[in-house]
């Protein structure tokens, strides 16, 4: 489904992404760990199609097609969505209108607020004034009504409490109900895993994916103990020596 | 009416067959319609009429809260042999359930137009106004000199919404002030998202008893061409007082100018000062001047202006959930004037919404 190629990116003329290479075939949950200012967003904000993510060198292919060049609403229309860490504030657009933009008919919309526990903000403007958790329920309402074919959510877990993670996890869920659709996750912490069924694991690291897996909650367990510099091609090769999983070290 | 006049004056919210409590059509200086409806607790006919009528209110009302003095626009429309506008009454504790609908239309071109409005809403009473200015393409080279003094009385609510279109090549000078005594509230909105060659109003807003209110709502919109120079001063005399001036300003090339005063000169006072301008066009500016000034030890006086260019990651926000750039950017534009306008009826609100709405960048 998603194919990234050799992809390089540069924000403001720094290099943050260097020869990151990643498959994602449909019906597959996989995770992204990585410590803070790795990269993460960079790469997700870039498959995207974010502008200020620069691609130097590589390709990105959706569904056999070239995205590479393609500005994000067409990305949006092949079937790509994704949960912002911070979005903005859009004044003066509801949130109600918001959903429509996404797809939802008007009926549709207070339905899907109910199971974000949303109904009292769909009058409201977009994000303004919303705490951690409304602005991760906010954007997951808004992509329960896109459904995303791939959908990609950074960092949904970050600012916000138990409850509101358990109910991102719901939202992430019904969207991935359709056994073709996929997801791509950003996590700092993994908390996000006891919610969603992660099925492969990466690690990014200074820009780099230096481990890659399917098995997430091994991952998980190597960077607790170990942190992220020293597993990341650790955790790889023990756990390919042990049972021979597919994980490749992509470290050295 | 002529049908081209009526399809110009249904721009600013005039309604042939709506449900209005009264009209008041101008053109030029031919008054074509000053009619109130059956049982409308109000007065309303052409100010000269009433000044001949009612002496006493003559005594009372006229000039007093604009000088005729004030300057030069004040002073010829004060001079002009015959005294053009509108003069609407609202008596002690009566309330206007609809609108009252005052539109002044400007046909000629060289024209030099003077009207005097007077609205007197008493004690305990209630109107809405919607105020509707426009003018024919022909109208080249004119002016329209627009004095208003208006009157609140105790707990009495004067909501005045005016919605303005000139054509390129006017120029605009009103003059207006109001009184508000003690509990009473005015609410001003104005929307003029047409421009005009050259306009510049500063409309005073004085509290004049405790516990009065004021809110003064702006939305404009300035193309190139026009100069703007539009803002609202309130006084607030009397203890606990509160005044709010909420100003959106988009330049598409022209020259803004959005001033905006408070003055809170007795105990207990509370006043925000809100001015944000966005600007879509390499050409023009906005110049944002808010002032606040406080005399007592206990005012509570905030303002907060900001002017700029749309933040691209909103564009881009808005374009990941499907919209294309322009389309983006047109629902941005369209929030950033959606104030937030409360307390008007259903009929104003839905007529402000739809000059909103119609709101495209490639005019």
């Amino acid at each position: 489904m998603l194919r990234v190629e050799n992809l390089s990116v540069a924000v403001e003329d720094k290099l943050i992404l260097r020869n990151i290479n990643l498959h994602i075939a449909p019906g597959e949950v996989h995770v992204l760990f990585g410590p803070n200012g790795t990269g993460k967003s960079t790469l997700l904000g870039t498959v995207m199609g974010f502008e200020r993510f620069k691609v130097l060198e590589g390709k990105i292919y959706f569904k056999g097609k070239d995205i590479t060049g393609l500005p994000c609403n067409e990305r949006a229309k092949l079937g790509l969505g994704m949960m912002i860490q911070r979005p903005p504030t859009i004044r003066g657009l509801s949130l109600r209108k918001m959903v429509e933009i996404c797809g939802a008919a008007p009926a549709e919309v207070e339905e899907l607020a109910q199971l974000m526990d949303m109904e009292n903000f769909l009058d409201r403007s977009v994000n303004e004034g919303f705490s951690g958790g409304e602005l991760k329920r906010a954007e997951l309402l808004q992509l329960m009504a896109q459904k995303p074919e791939l959908l990609l959510l950074d960092e949904p877990e970050s600012g916000v409490d138990v409850e509101n993670i358990a109910l991102v996890g719901k939202a992430a869920n019904r969207i991935l109900s359709d056994k073709n659709h996929a997801a791509l996750i950003i996590t700092h912490l993994g908390t996000v895993l006891q919610y969603v069924p992660a099925t492969h694991a990466h690690i990014l690291y200074e820009g780099r994916i230096t481990c890659q897996q399917d098995a997430p909650g091994e991952v998980l367990k190597c960077i607790e103990k170990d942190g992220y510099s020293a597993c990341a091609c650790k955790c790889c090769i023990s756990r390919c020596q042990e049972s021979q999983c597919g994980g490749v070290c992509l470290k050295g | 009416m002529d049908k081209q006049l009526l399809t110009k004056i249904e721009q600013v919210g005039y309604e042939q067959q709506g449900q209005r409590a009264a009209s008041f059509v101008q053109s030029g200086d031919a008054v074509l319609e000053s009619s109130v409806g059956q049982e409308q607790p109000l007065v309303l006919m052409p100010t000269g009429k009433a000044a001949a009528r009612f002496p006493e209110l003559v005594e009372k009302y006229w000039w007093k809260a604009v000088a005729r003095d004030t300057d030069e626009y004040t002073a010829a429309t004060a001079a002009a042999p015959e005294e053009q506008g509108y003069f609407v009454h609202v008596k002690r504790g009566q309330k206007v359930a609809f609108p009252v609908q005052a539109c002044i239309f400007l046909n000629q071109k060289g024209a030099s137009q003077k009207v005097h409005n007077v609205v007197i809403v008493e004690d305990g009473a209630e109107l809405n106004m919607i105020s509707g200015c426009a003018s024919d393409k022909e109208a080249l080279e004119a002016e329209h000199l627009g004095i208003s003094e208006m009157y609140v009385g105790k707990g009495a609510k004067l909501t005045f919404t005016m919605l303005h279109a000139w054509a390129p090549g006017i120029r605009v000078r009103p003059r207006t002030t109001v009184l508000v005594d003690e509990g009473g509230t005015y609410i001003s909105n104005y929307i003029n998202m047409e421009g005009a060659e050259d306009i510049q109003m500063n409309p005073l807003t004085r509290l004049t008893g405790e516990g009065a209110v004021c809110r003064l709502n702006s939305v404009l919109v300035v193309p190139k061409g026009s100069h703007m120079d539009v803002g609202g001063r309130v006084m607030l005399e009397q203890q606990d007082t509160k005044a709010e001036i909420i100003t959106r300003t988009i330049c598409l090339g022209g020259e803004a100018i959005n001033r905006g005063t408070l003055a809170g000169k007795a105990k207990g006072v509370k006043a925000h000062l809100e001015c944000h301008g966005l600007m879509l066009s390499e050409e023009g500016y906005i110049s944002a001047i808010p002032q606040l000034d406080a005399f007592t030890n206990d005012a509570q006086m905030s303002h907060e202006a900001a002017v700029g260019r749309i933040a691209p990651e909103e564009i881009e926000y808005l374009m990941a959930r499907g919209l294309d750039e322009e389309e983006a950017t047109a629902i941005i534009v369209r929030g950033f004037l959606n104030v937030n306008i409360e307390g008007l009826p259903s009929v104003l609100s839905e007529k402000i919404r739809a000059a909103l709405d119609s709101f495209s960048l490639h005019k």
